[in-house]
Formats: structure tokens, sequence, C-alpha cells
């Protein structure tokens, strides 16, 4: 790792289920050296709840499955120099995705009225409403950097990590496959 | 003049959530709501793939706890089959689940809640994480990364990898053990196992400090659902159903995990896509209880192993008598059951039966219907197929740790709301104990909503008429 000013990233989780971000958390000792480069200014892993004006790598695991993952996308790719798409659900839709086979109203009816006892009903009230279909970031911001893997693995985060805080592009082909 | 505060997105949690208060003319509380905001539908998308894709697909549910969900979907798949696992199978997959309740709670603790503990409730929030601890004592953030980080390679070395392994299938596991990883696994333990008396050592010393915060954080009485032992001891991976209530009088006992649905009923609310399950017997919204460590411990006398027990006995003295009530000591019974599973992984490995290259059954499905249940770090967790003749699922029913304390998890944010939100001078610090009580539940919402949000916090100052007159953002 070289020795310029830190670079800030900011991480989001959209339609997933975080493992992408366990494989962060991964880098185990990594991380007290990573910190040393970089200042995570956003994430679930910290208190800050706005996304500051300005940041240089925004990273983002999930698909875009809700009105909440879509605003934030958007948000992410206004505000960040580089985007990267965190695994393959962000790549390619992966699981989430597995709901595009069917009509948004079977998946809803079978886990909030089949599977239940009492008060069958959709829930609407301050939560985000799910959109159809499911994406991939790419499907709706443009992305610059597509990291696979289901996770990808912490080594395949830090090459990644590594070459964007020296100034370059990284190519994950070279370090991680779709679920790997 | 009434106020909703709007807490988003809570974070050092697991998933996506709000919280909302809403305040009254005078300032105090009316309601506090806890709300899911993702959902995914595994319980519709799943329906016609091939039963033996469930642990792989089922996995994904969660990156944080998919070992349980592995574990559950694949003795959903063992009653399918209709066989019996070979035994060394058995302790094998016992070994990789209590690996996973490491490092979970490893990651619970440390990475998410000791930034509130060490640094403070109401300490800056812009350093209040993980890296903040780093600076102010590396020496406990490294100890919580190794401790996570030793359960982790105890996965991997089994599993392949350390996230979504593969290894465990439908009648056991794919491979044997070999004498070189069992070694290699040994090897860590010592270090784990000194890591975590350390840190519990330590945290009891913290304990008197956090009174106030014991007395506050969620001690509605509640029942308390776990497996345990058929002996009734500390049981993560089999076991039976057992029900307590606050008082520790044993309301059900013995119950096979396969009659879940007596004892289990789920709502839905409208205002999150995570459900209520509730205990049947008492009807909805009374029939509260508790799932978890917390649950798991007040539910047991013994853990079974040495140094856990010792632990077992005092925090069963955290209180003069009867279960521990206070949702803050969730922490506490975390920290026991990290020593139980490290001292259990050394009990299993060290037993000569584990090298055994019988560890697998083969059969093909013999069953329309499998129920799988073992339990996850947050609680029981229970997995329901029904395949066609071609072993393809038709229905599926998931019923996931964090669900089930999701009516305790509304009732503790009402009840730290009421005691430390004044509606009329607002801190962030206070805000900051509401969203610290659900982190006391460890809640894993990527699993909760076989389903996700955020924005900032914003406090919204409304009239009468419903218009914003103030805006308070951190």
């Amino acid at each position: 790792m070289s020795t310029q000013p830190k670079i800030t990233v900011a991480t989001a989780w959209l339609d997933g289920c975080s493992g992408c971000h366990m494989s962060f958390l991964d880098l185990d000792e990594r991380l007290i050296e990573l910190v040393e480069h970089v200042e995570i200014v956003y994430s679930p892993l910290v208190d800050t709840k706005e996304l500051p004006a300005r940041v240089d790598v925004g990273i983002l695991e999930g698909s875009i499955s809700s009105e909440d993952d879509l605003e934030k996308a958007r948000l992410f790719r206004e505000r960040c120099t580089r985007l990267v798409s965190l695994g393959d659900c962000a790549v390619t839709g992966n699981v989430p995705a597995m709901r595009n086979h069917f009509k948004l109203a079977d998946v809803f009816d079978r886990a909030y009225r089949e599977n239940v006892t009492l008060q069958p009903q959709i829930p609407t009230r301050r939560v985000p409403a799910l959109l159809t279909p499911v994406k991939p970031v790419h499907g709706e911001v443009k992305v610059d950097v597509f990291v696979p893997g289901c996770p990808p693995s912490a080594d395949a985060i830090w090459y990644v990590l590594s070459e964007l805080i020296a100034g370059r592009m990284p190519d994950p082909n070279a370090v991680t496959r779709f679920g790997a | 003049m009434s106020r909703t505060i709007t807490i988003e997105p809570v974070t050092r949690i697991e998933g996506h959530a709000r919280i909302t208060l809403q305040l009254g003319e005078d300032g105090r509380l009316e309601d506090a709501r806890f709300h899911l905001t993702q959902f995914r539908g595994f319980e519709k998308f799943c329906e016609g793939r091939p039963y033996r894709e469930m642990p792989a697909l089922t996995a994904r549910t969660c990156g944080i706890c998919p070992v349980s969900h592995i574990i559950a979907s694949n003795k959903a798949c063992d009653h399918l089959l209709a066989v019996d696992i070979p035994p060394t199978g058995e302790k094998l997959r016992r070994v990789m689940n209590l690996a996973q309740i490491v490092q979970s709670h490893a990651l619970s603790f440390f990475h998410l809640s000791s930034p509130d503990l060490l640094l403070g409730w109401d300490s800056d929030p812009a350093t209040r994480n993980i890296f903040g601890v780093m600076r102010q004592n590396p020496e406990l953030a490294r100890d919580g990364i190794r401790l996570r980080q030793i359960g982790q390679t105890i996965i991997e070395t089994l599993g392949g990898k350390k996230i979504h392994p593969t290894w465990v299938v439908p009648g056991g596991v794919s491979e044997p053990l070999s004498v070189e990883k069992r070694e290699s696994m040994l090897r860590l333990l010592p270090e784990g196992l000194e890591i975590a008396k350390r840190t519990y050592a330590f945290y009891k010393t913290l304990v008197p400090k956090f009174k106030d915060e014991a007395t506050h954080f969620g001690t509605q009485p509640t029942l308390f659902l776990s497996l345990v032992t058929p002996q009734g001891h500390l049981e993560h991976y089999d076991g039976v159903l057992r029900v307590k209530d606050a008082q520790g009088r044993i309301l059900e006992d013995q119950v096979p995990p396969e009659e879940y649905g007596r004892l289990i009923g789920e709502a839905v609310e409208d205002f999150s896509y995570m459900k209520f399950p509730y205990y049947k017997p008492q009807g909805y919204p009374q029939g509260i209880y508790r799932v978890g460590p917390l649950a798991r411990l007040n539910n047991v006398q013994a853990c079974g192993t040495p140094y856990a027990d010792v632990a077992l006995a005092e925090f069963h003295m955290l209180q003069d008598s009867g279960p521990i009530v206070s949702s803050f000591h969730y922490h506490y019974a975390r920290l026991v059951e990290i020593i139980y599973g490290l001292e259990m992984i050394e009990r299993l490995l060290k037993d000569p039966a584990i090298l055994d290259t019988r560890v697998r059954a083969r059969a093909r499905s013999n069953r329309y219907e499998g129920i799988g249940v073992a339990e996850a770090p947050r609680g029981t967790l229970m997995h329901h197929y029904r395949i066609d003749d071609d072993g393809l699922i038709t229905w599926l029913n998931l019923v996931i740790a964090t669900g089930h304390n999701n009516l305790a998890m509304n009732q503790s944010i009402r009840e730290v709301a009421e005691a430390y939100v004044d509606g009329n001078a607002i801190e962030e610090g206070m805000l900051n104990r509401v969203e610290a009580v659900i982190r006391c539940y460890d809640p894993c919402l990527s699993c909760a909503s076989h389903a996700f949000g955020q924005m900032p916090l914003a406090i919204e100052l409304r009239d009468a008429a419903g218009r914003v007159v103030d805006r308070l953002t951190r």
C-alpha cells in the first residue's frame, strides 16, 4: 500500500445478504492497515447517517429491488467518483432476482397471507415499495468496477481496494469469478 | 405539538431498518416502532427448485449466519430423505455450527456493540465504531478481529470458504475430516479460549457500570423459547423445544421440533416487512417471547463444558432469582456462549470418532415434507419444505431467528425511548440508546427479510395540522 493522503470510502447494502460486507470484515488484521489509508465515511458499520457530498470510492452490495435501493444507488452514483458493484447480487441480480420469475403479488401473498396465522396483509406503512423487475446495480446507474463472487473473497476485496487506493483501475477478473 | 422522530439508518446492526418514535403534544412518547424495510420472498421464489439446492440457496438469506441456514436446511433435507445421518457426520456439522456461533457473537460484541460499551452512548458518532475502538483500545479490537477470524477459519477449513461454504449435504457432510485439518483447527483453540475468557473477565467489570441501561433495556416479562438437550442442557444443533415464562416456570418441554406449528403462529403488521411470531396458546400480541443467547441460557441449568458452566452460574446470578429478564444481558449471554462454543469444538475434535470416514448417508427423497430446526446465533431457526415426486420444492416456510424477537424488540425500543428520550430537548445520545437496545438483540435483518433502507436520521416537528415546522438531522 502506498502512503498517499487517505481516500474516502462509503459502503451500503441494497438487496443482498450482507455476506459481501462480512467478507470485507474477513480482511481481519488487514482492517487495521486499511484504516491507515482509507476513511470509512459512511457504512452500515459506522454511525454517520448522511452520505457526504463527495466520496472517492462508493461500494454497493446487493441488487436494486425497492425504491430505497434505487434512491441509494442514485445517490451513491451522484456523490462517488468511483462506484464499485460488489458481489454477484450487485453484478447480476443473483438470488434476489429469482423473484423475477414470479408475479410480485404471488410473492407477497405467500409470505404475508398464506404463511401466517393472523392479520394477513401486505405491509405498506413506512416500508419502501418493491420494484419489478429486480435489477443489478448497473441496470439503473453507471458502474466503474465490477467485482463478482458470492461473496468475493477478502483477498479479492483487498486487491480491488489496494488498486483504487493507488489510483489504478483494478481488474477483478484476475482474482475472482461468479459464485466464487 | 406532536412529532415523529425517525432514526434511519439504524447502524451497526445487520440489515436495513428504521425506527420511528411518535411524540405527543407534551413531548412524551406515544408510540415506538421498529420497521424492517427489506423483503426478498424466499418462501415463493424457491418454488420449483430441486430440494438439494436449498442449502446453498437459503444460505444466501444471510451472509452473517449462512451456516445456520445450511444446517437447518440440510436437516429438513435429511428429513425428506428419511435417513439417520452417520454420527460422525453429525459431529462434524456441530463443529461448523459452533464455529459460526463463535464468529457471529464476536462480530456482534466487538464490531457492532463494543463502540457503545467502550466509547460511550454519547460519544462522537463520527468515531463511534470499530475503527474508533481500534484507535482507543487496539488490544480489544485486535482480540475481536482474531476471535472472529478463528471461527471463520474453522468454517473455511471444513467447508472450503468462510461465507456460504459447501460440504454440509443432505445425509451428512460430503467428505471426512483429515488428520491435518483436525490438527490445524485444534491449534487455533487455545488462543481463542484465552481471548474469550479475557473478554468475559473484562466485561464482568463493566456490568456494574451499566446498571441503568440494564434496568431500562427491555425488561418486559416475556417467555423464552429455545432448543435444549433431552436432559435440559445447552443445545445448538438438535434437541427438543422448551418454553419457559418470566417466572421460570416451564410451559412446554420435550416438544419435537417438527411440532413448531403447534407452539408458534405468525402475524403481520402493516409497518414492517418482518412478521411477528407469537406463542399460540397465549395469542397475539400477549404471546410475546424471546429467543437467542439470553433465552438459551435462561432455559438451561448446564452448558456441559467446564468454563462455560462457571460462567453460566455467574450469568444466573445477574438477578436474585428467576430468568434474566433484561435484554441488555444478551451481551453477557453471548460471551458465555463463545466460551462454550470453543470448549465444545475442542471436545468434538479430540473425539477419536471425528476422523471416521463414514460421514454421509445416501438416499433419494422418501417423504413429501421435511422440517429442520437448529439454533442460529440469534435464536431458533426453522426450515419447512414440501416437495413433489420429482424432488422439486412445491412450498416452503421459514421461521427466522431474529423474527421471533420482533414483538420484544418493538416493546424494548418503546421502553428505552420512554426512559431516555425527552421530546423537548432531543440529543443524539438518547437516540443512540434506542438503537443500542436493538443491538442487544443483534438482529439479523437480512435473515428476517428473507427480506433490508436508509436515510439520515431526521426529526421533524409538525404542528397540529401536520405541517413540518422544524427539522433536525444528525
